[in-house]
């Protein structure tokens, strides 16, 4: 604050009111809701406050959706994402950075370009991919005549086939292949001074020691921001989910479930057990941002430029 | 990029940097080839590999008047959430960076809806602004039939927009406050010094100065409204009534996987990705150009 103009301060506590209504409102009436009973939740206009029936509303859409697994199974994800971007991450930007090899520029551009086309613009052929992930060197294979050899000399038909539908792996892997962590270690990497990869090496450490003992335990703070982000990212996770699972029952992640609990066209419009549901859902990531906000906020930003 | 200290190895950074680069082989550069192969071949119905088809699946979507009104639609619903959310963020950013009494409160609840999956906050809206339900429905006990998201088309793109809008006030408030902070404190002391009052130098100063992050939000938010309306179509009207809340990543989704017409939706999947890489295209362009502080 430079001058004191007690007008111009009046304004800014009360924009900033309005600013959190705006903000809270939406998740106001959904712990309200969820805490009515189905006649409260109907009544026109509805009560903003909250009743007494949060418990038993939450336990409803538990059971409904059958969130119990649903919730392991986001949390399988959402950790798997999570564990598997920050090591591939750090280990791929270790190699473009520390690394004198030919084709350096090349692999920095082949993943720096994934960062361009979010993987709902190529759901299409991704899906095909996720039914065979093996497809792409069978092709190369068949290409260059090697399936042909063998058979002609083994007598053994290559067939390769690896299939990702209703797995954890298929739910997994494609979230894992875009650039976001790489880029975000490769700048943390820049800043790096090379005195310090120097003098690790006159101290005799090999790269695979100065990756484990300095720029791991040194890249703490990106890696809690990158965890925030991809743990976010990969719960809230919707249309890749829902293509790659057709065994619900088993393979589903909770987000999936949110639709199941809609009230359908003619039937009873409990919303509030459709708020609970909602609840339940949204508050694994909404803990995660706010405790981990100080470091995932330096994070989202230093990811861009 | 270069590095005086560097280690010399011809395996390890392989072994480092090959895991990353066979995902990235498999599950992007090989479907979007494929993506490429589809739009321009089309699969025979009764088996028997695909025929070449040239720019037919392209012609045949641009014929389609429907085609067109998805992608008008998804230009508007873009242009309005991008411009709402941004609008929000930016106000509250530059009110939150005076750093008031209190303001921390506030600014940590401001970054709450980035933690929010769209289909959850999609749900929250749909029953927010249901015409059967008490809140935003009470008004059609004043004025029978004046909001009615289930037949009214305007309403239910109203409704979705709004939704995404609020989805992106956390993220962009990130970025905004940010730029706000790394202003220099002197050149606002010197505009106070010259006289400006706090609201002149908010336009005049602080806007003109995080021009670039502004430019940089606008384009990740349109890219972000073109592809990640799915969740909030999905779960708030199902790209009705009759369409009209139908955008081009709806109607790839339901081509593809509904229709099963997979060169249809990948022809669809091409124009979007243009789309998207023109999109980022002109944003290192114009950083490249612009993006000078001092």
């Amino acid at each position: 604050m430079i001058e004191r103009s007690p007008f111009f301060d009046a304004l800014t506590y009360a924009v900033m009111i309005i600013g959190l209504i705006l903000v809270v409102i939406p998740f106001w009436v959904v712990i309200v809701a969820a805490s009515q009973s189905l006649q409260e939740v109907s009544r026109v206009p509805i009560s903003l406050l909250p009743s007494d029936q949060l418990w038993a509303n939450l336990s409803e859409a538990w059971a409904r959706a059958d969130l119990g697994p649903k919730m392991l199974n986001s949390f399988i994800v959402a950790i798997g994402v999570t564990i598997g971007k920050i090591t591939l991450a750090a280990m791929s930007a270790f190699a473009i950075v520390f690394f004198n090899f030919k084709a350096r520029m090349i692999c920095f551009w082949l993943i720096f370009i994934t960062l361009m086309l979010p993987l709902e613009v190529r759901i299409v052929p991704t899906y095909a991919i996720a039914a065979n992930a093996l497809l792409p060197f069978q092709v190369i294979l068949d290409t260059f005549g090697i399936s042909w050899l063998v058979q002609a000399v083994s007598g053994i038909q290559v067939s390769l086939n690896w299939n990702l539908l209703n797995s954890y792996t298929g739910l997994i892997l494609p979230l894992v292949a875009t650039a976001t962590g790489t880029f975000l270690y490769r700048q943390f990497f820049m800043t790096i001074p090379d005195e310090l990869a120097e003098a690790s090496k006159m101290d005799g450490a090999s790269a695979m020691e100065f990756f484990r003992d300095v720029l791991i335990p040194l890249s703490r703070t990106n890696m809690l921001a990158l965890a925030t982000i991809m743990f976010v990212g990969s719960w809230n996770q919707y249309l890749w989910p829902l293509l790659i699972t057709t065994d619900r029952a088993n393979f589903g992640t909770v987000v999936m479930q949110l639709k199941a609990l809609i009230p359908a066209q003619n039937g009873t419009p409990d919303w509030n057990v459709t708020m609970a549901g909602a609840l339940i859902i949204m508050l694994p990531p909404l803990l995660v941002v706010a405790f981990m906000q100080r470091w995932f906020v330096r994070g989202l930003i230093s990811r861009d430029k | 990029m270069e590095r005086r200290a560097v280690y010399r190895n011809k395996v390890l950074p392989w072994l480092l940097i090959g895991p990353q680069l066979l995902l990235v082989l498999v599950f992007f550069y090989w479907p979007t080839s494929q993506a490429l192969y589809w739009a321009f071949t089309l699969e025979q119905p009764w088996g028997g590999g695909n025929l070449w088809a040239g720019l037919d699946n392209f012609l045949y979507i641009f014929r389609d008047d429907r085609y067109w009104g998805t992608v008008l639609r998804s230009a508007f619903y873009a242009l309005a959430a991008t411009g709402l959310s941004m609008l929000v963020a930016l106000t509250l950013a530059s009110f939150v960076d005076r750093a008031l009494k209190g303001t921390k409160l506030f600014q940590s609840v401001f970054i709450w809806p980035y933690a929010i999956a769209a289909p959850a906050a999609g749900v929250a809206f749909r029953f927010i602004f249901s015409p059967e339900a008490g809140l935003v429905g009470a008004v059609n006990d004043i004025w029978p039939g004046i909001w009615d998201p289930a037949t009214n088309g305007m309403h239910a793109l109203a409704m979705v927009i709004v939704c995404h809008a609020w989805l992106g006030i956390g993220y962009n408030f990130v970025f905004f406050l940010a730029a706000l902070q790394m202003i220099p404190r002197s050149i606002n002391e010197a505009g106070a010094m010259d006289g400006a009052r706090p609201f002149r130098r908010m336009l005049d100063l602080q806007l003109p100065l995080i021009a670039p992050t502004a430019f940089f939000l606008l384009i990740m938010n349109i890219i972000s409204s073109f592809t990640d309306s799915f969740g909030l179509i999905d779960t708030m009207t199902e790209g009705g009534p009759i369409g009209q809340t139908e955008v081009m990543v709806y109607k790839i989704y339901v081509d593809g996987f509904k229709g099963l017409d997979y060169s249809g939706a990948a022809a669809q999947s091409i124009v979007l990705m243009l789309l998207v890489i023109g999109l980022t295209f002109v944003q290192f362009k114009w950083v490249e150009r612009r993006v000078h502080y001092n």
